[in-house]
């Protein structure tokens, strides 16, 4: 309990992974708080890769969250520009009723 | 050591509970700022086991750009007075028992994986880059970075210009009833499309249409 561990980083991961997939599931508001939860999974990737690559010794795991940095930053401005188009054409973002595809 | 767990405690509890504040927040623009709360415990966790460049970067690349995009995005769409309607919905409340049941599932699996991973004897390395204590965190990784994965970074200075172009041409809007600049039309134009030589007959001048 006082020694921290690998496994108390990756259950910090596992938590906050688990919170965004919630966040996925559960959303009725808007689409921005999706996007947000994408995030917060991404995120917990990064925890992930940083104490493997602290705890075996490799400093490739700080070099793939590094990468992993550069796409989330590239996804969340492509998704943010999609969310600004949709919002202009339709007027909405509400997760309910974006059905034009009747999925 | 025990100040290294009550550090980690506290950056982990920070964390988890912005980032439920995130999902559970009634407004938007408190979830884009509970994000931001996130971003920053989990990058006092990266310093703190010594992933200090990696921690910066975080903070300079999600604090300082992302989560201000997201912030940008909320105020100009004015989405920030709908209110959370999670228990209120009325069509179809089947997705919070299907939802809460699916994060159960996947987060007992990946805890099972964290346990098995605690029996596990061997580790190898993949490319046995191991971190050199003697010199700092940022240095072996502009060591690493530019030389073993130099190919990588090019490839996402490739993707951060794609995405760059990408919002660009999405976002784009040709409105009608403004003058734009043109420089092909501009540099393409000719001497007589713009002189026209005239003959001013005396004591009549001539008639310029403005």
């Amino acid at each position: 309990m006082i020694e921290i561990g690998l496994g108390h980083y990756l259950s910090l991961g596992a938590i906050i992974f688990t919170i965004g997939i919630a966040g996925i599931f559960l959303n009725r508001k808007n689409i921005i708080v999706i996007l947000m939860s994408i995030e917060l999974i991404l995120l917990s990737v990064n925890i992930n890769l940083v104490s493997f690559s602290v705890f075996i010794n490799d400093l490739t795991g700080q070099i793939f969250t590094l990468i992993v940095l550069t796409v989330a930053a590239a996804e969340a401005a492509i998704g943010l520009a999609i969310i600004v188009v949709y919002f202009r054409n339709s007027g909405t973002i509400r997760v309910e009723e974006i059905d034009k595809l009747k999925g | 050591m025990i100040i290294h767990a009550v550090f980690f405690y506290t950056f982990s509890i920070v964390a988890i509970f912005s980032s439920v504040m995130v999902l559970a927040s009634k407004n938007t623009v408190h979830s884009v700022f509970f994000l931001i709360l996130d971003f920053i415990s989990i990058s006092c966790l990266f310093i703190m086991i010594g992933a200090e460049f990696l921690g910066m970067m975080m903070l300079i690349v999600y604090v300082g750009a992302v989560a201000v995009l997201f912030l940008f995005v909320v105020m100009m769409l004015n989405v920030a007075q709908q209110k959370n309607e999670w228990f209120a919905s009325t069509k179809s409340s089947t997705h919070i028992p299907f939802g809460l049941l699916f994060s159960i599932i996947i987060f007992f699996e990946l805890i099972i994986v964290v346990g098995g991973w605690k029996y596990k004897e061997n580790v190898s390395n993949s490319l046995s880059l191991d971190i050199i204590s003697e010199t700092t965190n940022t240095h072996s990784i502009g060591n690493v970075l530019y030389t073993e994965y130099i190919h990588l970074f090019q490839l996402s200075g490739m993707i951060l210009l794609v995405s760059m172009i990408g919002a660009i041409v999405l976002t784009f809007r040709k409105r009608s009833g403004i003058k734009r600049q043109s420089y092909f039309k501009q540099i393409s134009r000719e001497r007589n499309e713009g002189v026209e030589l005239v003959d001013v007959k005396n004591k009549e001048g001539i008639k310029i249409d403005d």
